[in-house]
């Protein structure tokens, strides 16, 4: 459909500035004139000011169009609503205006269709969708862990085809990279429990119990865990976005068609580099933090280092420094995989890349905790002194 | 022409790092001027557009819109002169997380003006300017064509009634037919609605059937500014290339047909 201006008066040359529109009505003879350029930007500055005059206006005032200068669809819809959508009885304007404002009231005529109410309906499918997203979320979970099981027996027999380069360069990525802050929190950490612990233990007079606190404590259960919940949050939201990304611009979809597998490619470097750097980094975090620990001790309860040092293996049986580092490698390995997991799932669009990245933090977070207590439970007869 | 041109760039240099890409640009474009710019991958046409809607600055010299300078002017004045432009992104770039009817909404709903009974009727005016049927407003861009997303970004282009319309690729990744449809669609809006219009393309169809000026950008400076039949003149390798080449001659005997 034809829908414009051939009055948006607009000759080359014509200033760039422009009139304010303006709404002239006398109440006694009931004319209502239009003077100045009615369009978007000549009416923005004084538009509220605009719309109580207009309100003013009675129905059975006589327009004047003849006045105004140039009018745009803003102006002429500003007027449609303010005639309540119909032509008002007497009114004086050009052929060519008449024909513009009836073709933005044509459109107006045909209204959008509104988005469809939420009824009790789409609640229960809501609910049922979500159910089944679940199932989904496991098939594709399982069917990522099949592959990826799959392609190692592949290359079991073809030790050339490893992703040597992608793993090394994510090594770097995930591990080296993330020294700095897990050294930086477990060092806070450790400072911080040392602290508390030794306002408490004062009190009774077991100073030295603070070896065996802080070394269970941060050894077995603390460095693992705060290392998962660091590493999630940089390392696997970072694989997701990227993954996702990737989906976005079909570089995934590029790798197929060239008949290269994507999980050996972009997957299992990230989980095999993941699953071999959190043992470490475990390893790394938890001497820092009994490091802070050992700094406050010292300041708190006057510890020396040496008494720390050599009462600690005494106090803290050597299974729990393998079971910290099991712990880690499972957690990698579960914050690789859902990352990829999720990575993997994005739409073409940015809503479903930002959903898909906290889903991936929150569901590695949350999934690490879980199977910590199952460690927890499982190993409750190991490494405890009693 | 004498009116006050609605874009003028004076001495315009553009430096990536060693990479000089525009050095010293001087072109002027008048209002209801249909303005080409065309040149080889990497001469800086899309850079060029850049600068004119404020997005980078150049490196040296004056960018002004409306007469007003871009690049010295305060950042209230420059939110004021973006106003009087719509652009047509290359991709598109529709908001992924709104609807049709919201992408074209979103600049009015922004400015604050229109109330949200104006937006619906003016979003469906805009969907009928471009085309669609009001029953395309409730979908996401990521349901779109090619064609529609290309559509659906005019029409929001054109919400805020701009002056100056800016188009990068406007043509590129439509099918032929297409193509032609939406270069119609461009041809009418700017003659309706009396815009001013940049557009980069490669596409010698769409150059044809649209520009009235063609500026040709090789060797870091404007190679020519003229009419088509001016530039088809020139002598210069690249130009004889472009518009002389085998595709070229036949798409500017098809326009002379057509027309």
């Amino acid at each position: 459909m034809a829908s414009a201006a051939p009055d948006h008066d607009h000759e080359p040359g014509a200033d760039p500035g422009f009139q304010a529109g303006e709404l002239h009505f006398e109440a006694p003879d009931g004319v209502a004139s239009l003077r100045g350029d009615w369009t978007l930007r000549a009416l923005t500055p004084g538009i509220a000011a605009l719309r109580r005059r207009l309100a003013t206006v009675p129905s059975t005032a006589r327009w004047q169009l003849g006045g105004a200068g140039r009018l745009d669809s803003f102006g002429a819809t500003l007027l449609w609503q303010a005639w309540g959508r119909r032509w008002p009885e007497h009114i004086e304007l050009s052929d060519e205006r008449r024909q513009f404002i009836e073709e933005v009231a044509a459109a107006a005529a045909h209204p959008l269709p509104m988005p469809p109410r939420f009824t009790v309906i789409d609640a229960v499918v809501l609910l049922g969708a979500a159910l089944l997203n679940l199932f989904s979320h496991a098939g594709d979970f399982v069917r990522l862990l099949g592959q990826l099981l799959l392609d190692l027996l592949r290359l079991a027999s073809r030790p050339r085809e490893w992703p040597l380069l992608e793993i090394s360069a994510n090594l770097h990525k995930v591990g080296v990279k993330a020294m700095p802050v897990t050294a930086l929190v477990g060092f806070l950490i450790g400072v911080v429990l040392s602290y508390l612990s030794a306002l408490q233990l004062k009190a009774f007079g077991a100073d030295i119990f603070i070896v065996n606190i802080l070394g269970l404590g941060i050894i077995r259960e603390l460095g693992p865990v705060l290392v998962s919940v660091l590493v999630a949050g940089r390392s696997g939201s970072a694989m997701t976005a990227q993954l996702g990304v990737m989906r976005v611009t079909e570089e995934v979809d590029a790798l197929a068609a060239m008949g290269i597998s994507r999980t050996i490619r972009l997957v299992l470097p990230k989980v095999v580099a993941l699953t071999l750097a959190m043992p470490l980094l475990v390893l790394w975090t938890s001497a820092v933090a009994l490091a802070g620990g050992m700094l406050s001790a010292w300041v708190q309860l006057d510890l020396s280092f040496a008494f720390f040092i050599e009462t600690l293996p005494r106090v803290v049986p050597l299974a729990n420094v393998y079971i910290g580092l099991v712990k880690g490698a499972v957690f990698g390995l579960l914050i690789a995989l859902v990352a990829c997991h999720f990575g993997l799932r994005v739409a073409p669009n940015t809503e479903s890349l930002s959903t898909n990245t906290t889903a991936s933090v929150v569901s590695a977070i949350t999934l690490v905790i879980l199977v910590d207590a199952v460690f927890a439970i499982a190993t409750r007869n190991i490494g405890v002194p009693i | 022409m004498s009116a006050a041109p609605v874009i003028e760039l004076t001495g315009v240099v553009t430096r990536f790092g060693d990479n000089l890409v525009h050095d010293g640009i001087d072109m002027a474009i008048a209002p209801g001027e249909v303005v080409a710019l065309v040149g080889g991958s990497g001469s800086g046409k899309t850079t060029l557009l850049r600068h004119i809607i404020g997005l980078t600055r150049p490196a040296a010299g004056e960018v002004r819109l409306f007469g007003e300078s871009l690049l010295s002017a305060s950042a209230g004045a420059v939110r004021a002169l973006q106003r009087r432009f719509g652009m047509l992104f290359q991709q598109g770039a529709l908001f992924s997380a709104f609807n049709v009817a919201e992408n074209i909404g979103f600049p009015l709903r922004e400015s604050g003006v229109a109330s949200e009974a104006e937006i619906r009727d003016l979003v469906a005016l805009k969907l009928a300017m471009v085309e669609l049927e009001p029953a395309h407003a409730l979908l996401m861009p990521a349901e779109l064509s090619g064609g529609m997303i290309k559509r659906v970004a005019l029409a929001r282009a054109l919400a805020l009634e701009p002056e100056l319309l800016l188009l990068d690729e406007p043509t590129a990744g439509l099918d032929p037919d297409r193509s032609a449809a939406f270069v119609a669609l461009i041809r009418s809006l700017q003659r309706r609605l009396g815009l001013t219009v940049v557009l980069v393309t490669h596409d010698v169809d769409t150059l044809a059937a649209l520009a009235t000026r063609v500026a040709v950008l090789g060797e870091r400076r404007i190679l020519s500014y003229a009419p088509l039949e001016d530039t088809l003149k020139v002598d210069h390798p690249f130009i004889q290339r472009f518009f002389h080449g085998e595709h070229g001659r036949w798409a500017l005997a098809r326009s002379n047909a057509g027309d």
